[in-house]
């Protein structure tokens, strides 16, 4: 019999239809897949009994015939949306315990559909982070590993999963579930994605109601599947979209069935190469991997165009001054009242308590962006910073209306490298954000963009592509990664060490 | 504009955040060097430009002008609000006195 969690979210969905094996089956196959990978530290908390009890309620559904979208399949949950009854963190210290009474609107959507939980996934605390060691819980462990990479690169050495979907890209990668959820500030689920050979999309701004999700910076806050190919992320974020009254930004548009409607035939798009993209000194793989993507889209059928994107360069300070101010609000609910850690030091008054409670709840980089925040949000600083920002941020945007004028979709790497060692970058915040160069300017104008497998580096370790596509089509973004799918034809996968 | 310890400690206290000498020096550094990198947007031409205030065009929407509108954030719900609280008491998140 085949390895159950080879298997897609399409081929698990059909294979239960099909009656070629039960849901509780293939729950049990990724329970133990999951009990057996403590070394990734994927998963903060395991919910076996959770994947089951649905699995369960799949086969009798199945035998009654009211099978749902998912039913059979079981997911991982992004440890940032809140799951009724089950502990939600958000990696941090400050959320250690709390267990919400109430669901996410995201995380219901999946339920409703049949999908059960196979556990609460690691990340980066609060979602800050591109490696996930800001997490309170120890780092997510890659499951790739590096071959020889020259002299200054140690082989074998652990990696970054990427962040801030580290556990979500890790579990995938290592056959821990077949999809997940994560999340989208400026990055977090397309470079998570490329750093583990997988393939994540962040839909348009407000596609994902973001009632019930931990929220780090409300303007690019967006949720999205991560899953193995671009079917299995169509038929996730049609299960995980709609309209949500809860939430003020959710879009009250039609969910289209964008599985119905995949194709992988370009003829007639144009594909836009954004020349600010191509960076000095940028690691030869990336640059080589991003021309044969062209490649296999005028393979395709679509005709390649070069487009400018003049205010790329501005992206990533503007990201660095709005993401913190947001942070900065969002935050300051933590203060040790309502749920969460208190610190209450001896005699300590209000005040004290709030002071205490934080600077024990929080961990490094996250007080770092609510400084940043603090100050940018400041009497007297905040036209200088935060209106520059927004202003800046306007372009941006205009830039890419510009750009989709000559072009349907853009092609670029997702990340400026392949995944890097734990502690390579911890060191300098800077060094750190500059992951996030090719992901942030479509964050911050609130596009859909994914990210698809498209390459081993010199390392072996894989590489991905970023298709951004204009606003509401995520049918033109999916479309275009199932074309350089087709086309890429990446099968490689970590080998098992764990 | 660099900042200073003095600043530090001001923003840390504007944040509630408590933070020790050795984090205050640490941070110096750490946010000098942020906020000297997004200097840079100093350089770009905004004459003219609304700073954006949403993303993707959206109306905002008003929700029925009655009581618990919707069930699942609606009234009546103490205990699960009270839930998560570290010090609940008699029904009420409890605090330290307050005495000004």
């Amino acid at each position: 019999m085949t390895d159950l969690t080879n298997l897609t979210v399409a081929q698990i969905r059909d294979g239960h239809r099909a009656g070629d094996f039960s849901a509780v089956e293939v729950a049990e196959a990724f329970n133990a897949n999951v009990a057996g990978a403590k070394a990734l530290n994927a998963f903060i908390v395991e919910t076996p009994e959770h994947a089951l009890a649905a699995a369960k309620q799949a086969d009798a559904d199945r035998a009654a015939g009211t099978l749902k979208p998912l039913s059979g399949v079981p997911i991982g949950m992004k440890d940032l949306f809140a799951t009724n009854g089950v502990q939600t963190t958000a990696a941090s210290h400050m959320l250690e315990g709390f267990v919400p009474r109430y669901e996410s609107t995201v995380s219901q959507k999946l339920w409703d559909a049949g999908a059960g939980m196979l556990g609460k996934l690691n990340l980066d605390q609060f979602a800050m982070g591109s490696s996930n060691e800001t997490s309170y819980f120890g780092n997510v462990i890659s499951p790739w590993r590096r071959k020889d990479g020259g002299p200054n690169l140690k082989e074998g050495a652990a990696l970054a999963p990427g962040g801030s979907s580290g556990g979500s890209s890790a579990a995938i990668a290592a056959r821990l579930c077949p999809a997940a959820t994560g999340t989208d500030t400026g990055g977090s689920i397309r470079q998570p994605a490329a750093f583990t050979g997988i393939s994540g999309i962040k839909p348009t701004y407000g596609r994902c109601s973001r009632w019930g999700i931990v929220a780090f910076a409300s303007s690019l806050d967006q949720a999205g599947p991560m899953a193995r190919d671009v079917r299995d992320c169509a038929i996730m974020l049609q299960n995980m979209a709609g309209f949500d009254a809860k939430d003020a930004t959710s879009l009250d548009l039609p969910v289209p069935d964008w599985e119905a409607a995949l194709s992988g035939d370009l003829k007639g798009k144009k594909v836009g190469i954004p020349r600010e993209y191509r960076l000095d000194g940028i690691d030869p793989d990336i640059d080589a991997m991003w021309d044969a993507g062209i490649a296999m889209l005028k393979d395709a059928g679509a005709e390649v165009v070069e487009i400018s994107l003049p205010h790329t360069k501005y992206a990533l300070p503007a990201y660095y001054i709005i993401a913190p101010a947001e942070a900065s609000s969002n935050l300051a609910r933590y203060d040790g009242v309502r749920y969460g850690l208190r610190d209450l030091p001896q005699g300590a008054g209000l005040q004290d308590m709030y002071a205490a409670t934080r600077a024990e709840g929080f961990g490094p980089e996250v007080k770092r962006r609510i400084m940043i925040g603090t100050y940018v949000l400041s009497a007297g600083f905040y036209d200088a910073y935060y209106t520059q920002a927004q202003k800046v941020r306007a372009l941006i945007s205009r830039d890419f209306t510009a750009a989709f004028e000559t072009c349907d979709v853009i092609l670029a790497p997702t990340a400026p490298s392949a995944a890097f060692g734990l502690g390579e970058k911890t060191a300098d915040p800077l060094a750190m954000y500059l992951n996030d160069v090719f992901a942030v300017p479509a964050s911050l104008a609130g596009l859909p963009a994914m990210s698809v497998p498209a390459a081993l580096n010199r390392e072996e370790l894989p590489l991905g592509l970023q298709i951004i596509g204009k606003a509401f089509d995520e049918q033109g973004v999916l479309n275009a990664g199932l074309a350089i799918e087709e086309r890429a034809s990446f099968t490689a996968r970590a080998e098992k060490w764990w | 504009m660099a900042i200073d310890q003095a600043t530090v400690r001001k923003i840390a206290s504007l944040a509630r955040i408590a933070i020790s000498d050795a984090e205050a020096t640490a941070m110096e550094g750490e946010l000098n060097g942020i906020l000297g990198w997004v200097e840079q947007l100093g350089e770009v031409d905004v004459t003219g430009v609304e700073p954006m205030t949403a993303v993707i065009p959206n109306t905002l929407r008003l929700r029925d002008d009655v009581v618990d509108a919707d069930p699942l954030t609606g009234g009546n719900r103490r205990d699960d609000v009270l839930a998560n609280a570290p010090e609940p008491q008699h029904g009420f998140f409890g605090v330290p006195k307050v005495i000004e």
